[in-house]
C-alpha cells in the first residue's frame, strides 16, 4: 500500500474545495478530494493507499465532505502526530480510521509500503523495517467505531428513534 | 481542583457535580446548528438511519446563509432539501432568504444563545458565542443529525488556556486584532482540543461585537471553544433578545489551566494575517503596500454593525482605489437596516463599494467575490488557506474592518491611521 506524505496543517478546504460542496455523493467528492495541494492524487490513488500528515490535520471547517471523500478515494487510515478536533471527531463518526503517532508520521516516507493492523494500532513501515504503536482510541471512542458509527450506536441504546 | 466555565457548563449539561479535563461526557444540548451545505449531509444521514423524530423542534435552527440567495442548481437543490426537512418537522428556528444571516450573526440577534448553554452546529465557527458566557462548539454533519435526533453530543472535556487581557484598545484596533495577535502567538494548533477562557479587566473594555469576533476564530487556534465572562455588556445585549431564563458560570478561582497568556491591549496594533495561515501575522505598518485587487468586508466574524461602522468611518467621504473591488456584506437583514439607519450603507455605496445581502458567500470562494488566478484580496473573513477564496495561486489577507476599508482606498494594504 503506497503511501502519499503531506505536511502540517493541512486544511479541509485544500481536501476538499469548498467549490465542490454541492456535489452529490462521496464518489464525486472523492474525485477531487486533495486537489489544491496534490493535483495527481485523485487520479493516482488506489484502495488501500494510506495518508501521512504532519500536525493539526484537518484543520479548518467542519465540513464532514473532508473525511467522507479520503475515505471514498478508497484510503485505508490518516496517519499523523495530530489532528484538529472536528475532522477526529468526523473520522470516527464516519468510519475513517485515524491514527495519532508523531514518530510514525516523521518516520514514515512518500512511496514507503505500510501496513497497519487496526485491533493492536501497530504501524508498521516495510520498507524501513520499522514499526510503532499508535495511541488507542478511548472505549467510548471505540463503542462508537464496533456499533458501525454514532448514529448506529446511538439507536443501538435506543435514545435515536 | 476547581473548574474553568467551559469545564462548570459540560458538567451540569451531563448531570455531574465535577468534571476533569480528558473525561468523556455525554452533554445535553439547548440548540443543535445547521446551514445549507452542512446540514444536508446530516439530513441524508438522518434519513439512512431511519430516524423519524428530532428531539425538541424549538431547539433546532437551520440557517441557509452560506450558497445563498442560490448560486447554482445544485445549491437550490440542496437548500429545497433543507427546507423541506424543516416543514416535515416544523422546525421554529428555520431562516431561509428574506430573513436568514450569516449563522453565527443571526442566532445570537435572534436571542437563541444564551450564558450557561450548551449547543453543537456543523459548522466550525460556532464557537462563536462563547461570547455570550456559553459553551458553544463545531462538530460535522453526523453530530448534527444524532444532536436533531437525541439532543445529546459526546465531548471529551477540554484542558483550558487562559487568556488575560489587561488595558484598552487603541483607535482603528478592534477584537480582530486580539484574536490574530493571540493566534500568531500560540499557532493554528496551540489550543489543540482545549479552550480558551478570557478574563481580565480588559473583557470589560470590549464591546460585544469585538467578543464575538474574538471567540470566532477560536477554532483558528485549534480550539474547541473560546468563552467570555458575563458583565454588565452581555446582560444589555442579551436584554430584550433572550426571554427565557439563564445562568451564567464563573471560573473557580482554583481553576486550573495548562498555560496562561497576558495581552495587553494598549500596546496592539492593527494586525493582519498573511497568506496562508491565519498564524501569519504582521502588523499591518510591516506590509503596508502590498498590493491588494479586492476587499471582502462581512462575515460571521466581522459582520456586525460596529464592523460596518468602523469600516464606514474610514471610507466616509473617499472612494475606492481604481482597480479595486470592496464588496460590504453585512451581516444579517437587522445589521443592514441599522446601518442604513445611520446612513453607512450610503457611505459604502457612494464610496463605490458592492453592498450584498446577508451571505457566506465570498468567504469560503462560494460566490457574490470569488478571485481569479495571482489575485489577492484584503478580508475581513477568518480563513485565508491556499484556493479558500479561488484558485490555488490566489491569495488571502486577513484583517480588521478598518484596515480593509483603508486598504481599499489606497489600493494597497494600508493602516488607517495614516490615511
Amino acid at each position: 500500500m503506497k503511501v502519499y506524505k503531506y505536511g502540517d496543517n493541512v486544511d479541509t478546504d485544500v481536501i476538499i474545495p469548498a467549490r465542490y460542496l454541492n456535489a452529490p455523493d462521496a464518489k464525486s467528492l472523492a474525485s477531487h478530494c486533495m486537489e489544491d495541494i496534490d493535483a495527481s492524487f485523485a487520479s493516482t490513488v488506489e484502495a488501500g493507499d494510506i495518508i501521512v500528515a504532519g500536525s493539526n490535520f484537518g484543520c479548518g471547517s467542519s465540513r464532514e465532505h473532508a473525511p467522507l471523500s479520503i475515505k471514498a478515494s478508497g484510503i485505508q487510515c490518516v496517519i499523523a502526530p495530530s489532528f484538529a478536533r472536528i475532522f477526529y471527531r468526523n473520522a470516527i463518526n464516519i468510519g475513517l480510521p485515524i491514527l495519532e503517532s508523531p514518530e510514525a508520521a516523521a518516520a514514515i516516507q512518500a512511496g514507503d509500503t505500510v501496513s497497519v493492523d487496526f485491533t493492536t494500532g501497530t504501524i508498521t513501515d516495510e520498507t524501513q523495517g520499522k514499526t510503532w504503536q499508535a495511541a488507542p482510541f478511548p472505549p467510548f471512542v471505540n463503542g462508537i467505531i464496533e456499533a458501525g458509527g454514532l448514529l448506529n450506536s446511538l439507536k443501538a441504546r435506543g435514545v435515536a428513534r | 481542583m476547581g473548574m474553568t466555565m467551559t469545564q462548570k457548563i459540560l458538567a451540569r449539561h451531563a448531570g455531574l457535580d465535577h468534571v476533569v479535563p480528558g473525561q468523556l461526557v455525554e452533554a445535553r444540548l439547548d440548540l443543535v446548528l445547521g446551514n445549507d451545505i452542512t446540514a444536508p449531509v446530516a439530513i441524508t444521514e438522518f434519513r439512512k438511519a431511519g430516524l423519524t423524530q428530532v428531539f425538541d423542534k424549538d431547539k433546532i435552527a437551520l440557517v441557509l446563509d452560506h450558497s445563498t440567495p442560490c448560486k447554482d442548481i445544485k445549491s437550490a437543490q440542496l437548500c429545497a432539501q433543507a427546507r423541506e426537512f424543516a416543514k416535515e418537522f416544523n422546525i421554529t428556528h428555520f431562516y431561509d432568504v428574506g430573513c436568514m444571516g450569516v449563522e453565527h450573526a443571526l442566532l445570537p440577534e435572534k436571542g437563541l444563545t444564551a450564558p450557561g448553554e450548551c449547543m453543537i452546529g456543523a459548522d466550525s465557527h460556532t464557537c462563536t458565542y462563547g461570547a455570550v458566557g456559553m459553551f458553544s462548539t463545531g462538530v460535522g454533519s453526523t453530530d448534527m443529525a444524532a444532536g436533531m435526533a437525541t439532543g445529546l453530543a459526546w465531548f471529551k472535556v477540554p484542558a483550558a488556556i487562559k487568556v488575560t487581557l489587561t488595558g484598552k484598545l487603541q483607535p482603528y484596533v478592534s477584537g480582530k486584532d486580539v484574536i490574530l495577535h493571540l493566534i500568531g502567538l500560540i499557532g493554528v494548533d496551540g489550543a489543540l482540543y482545549k479552550s480558551l477562557e478570557f478574563a481580565g479587566e480588559g473583557v470589560g473594555e470590549l464591546s460585544m461585537d469585538d467578543r464575538f469576533t474574538i471567540a470566532n476564530m477560536a477554532i483558528e487556534a485549534g480550539a474547541k471553544n473560546g468563552i467570555f465572562p458575563v458583565d454588565d455588556k452581555t446582560r444589555a445585549y442579551l436584554d430584550g433578545r433572550v426571554t427565557r431564563s439563564w445562568e451564567a458560570v464563573e471560573a473557580d478561582a482554583d481553576a486550573e489551566y495548562e498555560q496562561e497568556i497576558v495581552i495587553d491591549l494598549n500596546t496592539l496594533q492593527p494586525t493582519v494575517a498573511l497568506p496562508h495561515l491565519p498564524s501569519n501575522t504582521r502588523t499591518v505598518d510591516q506590509v503596508a503596500g502590498t498590493p491588494i485587487q479586492q476587499v471582502v468586508i462581512g462575515s460571521c466574524t466581522n459582520g456586525r454593525l460596529d464592523d460596518l461602522r468602523q469600516a464606514a468611518a474610514v471610507l466616509k467621504g473617499r472612494k475606492v482605489a481604481d482597480g479595486v473591488r470592496c464588496i460590504v456584506i453585512p451581516a444579517t437583514q437587522q445589521i443592514t437596516l441599522d446601518a442604513m439607519a445611520e446612513g453607512l450603507i450610503q457611505i459604502f455605496i457612494e464610496a463605490g463599494c458592492a453592498v450584498s445581502t446577508p451571505t457566506c458567500g465570498p468567504c469560503l470562494g462560494g460566490h457574490m467575490g470569488v478571485l481569479s488566478d495571482h489575485e489577492r484580496a484584503i478580508s475581513t473573513t477568518n480563513r485565508n488557506f491556499v484556493g479558500r477564496m479561488g484558485p490555488v495561486s490566489s491569495e488571502i489577507i486577513l484583517a480588521n474592518p478598518a484596515v480593509a476599508a483603508a486598504s481599499a482606498v489606497a489600493g494597497c494594504v494600508a493602516d488607517p491611521r495614516n490615511l
